[in-house]
């Protein structure tokens, strides 16, 4: 109970210090309203996002059409407010996968050590020897596109990024006595893991999360701009800028502002994830807590 | 040290074997049939069975597979489903625009990187070094593609001073260089900032080192101590990320070279992917992964040479 209690206060710490950061605060203030966007879509926006109108097409932005419209007349704002929502669902969900897949590897390779770890980190250099978009493409080639088959393609892609931290941080850890002394007691790998090395990597895992979806947001859209994602008419900040290229002559607003929503994410999660690994340094979460008693 | 890196190559090579095997095997779990499409749905039975053993599809997998091993051990990488062309010539075509353009982003990464790296290290704490910081955050989370496109707008669109389409005609140097500029930029604005922040955290942690402050103490110039003293040791960790971003470098390559029109194994393997073609897609991606881990390796391996401290033993 005590240490419930003192963990929960040690949550309460590192967010408080964590939104005393101005860069928190800007990402926060950023995704929120991506995030509004993604789920109020059907409401935020102002046109259906597939709804062609070819006497409108290339219009410049105005009052009716707030970033103008595209080659068949779509409202681009209602395009762009309804692109969010896949950003954010490969985004999180692919990260998903590789934390679900990578973390376990790495803290088995890490605890175990030999054979298991030489198999493990074999793996990991084969797949660091693809760029993590080419793997992706690699995969959505051979299996197909949509949201589903992208969830996967870049989850596996991100895979090694996971193993090599659960890895690194499991074999300081395994050095340690209270480690050790578990495993002197009889504790098995399963329960070293969850009780001993999980809560203590917990925090390079945020990080590397909110880094990783910032990277997987990127990858869904290089995958759509280049045909291979979000397949038109379904809005896709990616397919967006790919048909903002070919017009680029014609209405190079296009591409400028589907990019523009999609560098703001993609900065909004960098400047969390950069808070979050500040914060997380132990020093910062001392001189905090201390600060935090004083005033009490 | 020879043994070193004898044992290095092998272990490079190793990767290689296992990517080629991933890659092949990857290739035949497509569940289209590559004849069909490359001679058409509309192909003749007796056409279909004739690609087939001209791209030697109807024999066993292993036999396929031993094949490509074979083949690969010669330096011979088959041909285009498409065109039947040899993808060696295509490759050796399409190389010397990747390579350029990975020069190029070197360049701009190492040139702008480095120096906002040491200055913000150096002025820690200032307006400089925040704007420094600022400068890595954008780097990295502005997607390089749509840099590149930003750029074409800006420079070729409204400005005039660039071409549109980077595709060299002429092929001179000058019309090279000049087409290359705008695409180096797009992806070495990326390379600058990992540099840059790279750079700035090993130099604040060089400069709290005890010789560093013995240097301060003997009356050095600070420039000397900055640049001969603590410079050297931030090298090495800077050359260790550059190999290691030789494949977000390519990554970023294919897709900079489907906005400035350019040239290139990204644009090849792009085509390959639009046209199915799957002799060209699996002999693409393996070139991609070689040139990887050959950089990771001379990266590697330079390391004695950067530190005299690192003994290949």
């Amino acid at each position: 109970m005590a240490l419930t209690l003192r963990g929960k206060r040690r949550a309460r710490v590192w967010i408080s210090v964590l939104f005393r950061d101005v860069g928190t605060k800007m990402g926060a203030g950023i995704l929120v309203v991506v995030a509004l966007a993604a789920v109020l879509a059907p409401w935020v926006a102002s046109h259906d996002p597939t709804a062609q109108s070819i006497l409108h097409s290339f219009r410049s932005p105005s009052a009716a059409h707030w970033f103008g419209t595209d080659e068949y007349g779509r409202d681009l704002f209602s395009r762009v407010v309804w692109g969010a929502r896949p950003a954010l669902t490969v985004g999180v969900l692919s990260v998903l996968v590789s934390m679900i897949v990578g973390m376990p590897l790495g803290m088995l390779a890490g605890l175990k050590g030999g054979r298991v770890d030489l198999a493990v980190s074999a793996l990991v250099d084969v797949m660091m020897s693809f760029p993590s978009l080419l793997l992706a493409l690699m995969i959505v080639t051979l299996v197909g596109s949509g949201l589903h088959i992208l969830v996967l393609a870049i989850g596996i892609a991100h895979v090694p990024l996971f193993i090599r931290l659960a890895r690194s941080s499991t074999m300081q850890l395994r050095e340690l006595d209270y480690v050790a002394a578990s495993r002197t007691f009889g504790g098995r790998d399963s329960w070293i893991i969850v009780q001993h090395i999980l809560p203590n990597i917990i925090g390079p895992l945020i990080v590397m999360a909110t880094l990783g979806i910032a990277g997987a947001i990127r990858d869904e859209a290089a995958l759509s701009f280049l045909g291979l994602g979000i397949q038109p008419p379904q809005p896709s900040w990616g397919n967006i800028i790919r048909d903002g290229v070919s017009a680029i002559m014609a209405a190079p607003w296009m591409a400028l502002i589907s990019g523009f929503a999609l560098a703001l994410t993609v900065l909004a999660f960098n400047m969390i994830g950069d808070s979050v690994r500040d914060v997380l340094d132990p020093r910062d979460i001392a001189a905090a807590s201390t600060e935090k008693d004083e005033r009490r | 040290m020879l043994s070193y890196v004898i044992r290095r190559a092998l272990a490079a090579l190793l990767i290689v074997w296992a990517v080629v095997t991933i890659v092949f095997f990857s290739m035949r779990i497509i569940p289209a049939d590559p004849a069909e499409v490359a001679l058409g749905d509309h192909a003749s039975a007796e056409a279909l069975a004739a690609f087939r053993k001209q791209a030697g599809l109807d024999q066993p997998l292993l036999g396929q597979y031993l094949g490509l091993l074979a083949s690969l051990a010669r330096g011979d990488l088959g041909r285009s489903m498409i065109t039947n062309q040899p993808i060696g010539e295509q490759i050796a075509a399409a190389f010397p625009h990747t390579l350029a353009l990975a020069l190029g982003v070197l360049l701009v990464g190492v040139v702008i990187g480095i120096p906002i790296g040491v200055a913000t290290a150096v002025k820690r704490g200032t307006w400089l070094d925040f704007s420094g910081r600022l400068f890595s955050l954008l780097g990295l989370s502005f997607p390089p593609f749509y840099v590149g496109i930003v750029l074409l707008i800006v420079f070729s669109v409204w400005l005039g001073w660039f071409p549109v389409i980077h595709a060299p005609r002429t092929g001179t140097i000058g019309e090279t260089l000049h087409k290359l500029v705008l695409p180096s930029l797009s992806l070495g604005f990326v390379q600058a900032a990992y540099i840059a922040r790279l750079t700035r955290s090993t130099m604040l942690e060089t400069l709290n080192q005890d010789y560093i402050r013995t240097a301060f103490a003997k009356g050095l110039r600070p420039s000397k101590v900055y640049f001969k003293h603590a410079l050297r040791n931030v090298l090495i960790p800077v050359v260790t990320a550059i190999g290691m971003y030789t494949g977000a470098i390519l990554g970023g390559a294919i897709l900079t070279e489907v906005v400035f029109s350019r040239p290139g194994l990204g644009k090849l393997l792009i085509g390959a992917v639009a046209q199915r073609d799957y002799n060209l897609i699996q002999s693409g991606l393996i070139v991609f992964a070689g040139i990887v881990v050959l950089v990771n390796l001379l990266v590697d391996l330079s390391y004695g040479l950067l530190d005299p401290r690192v003994k290949h033993s």
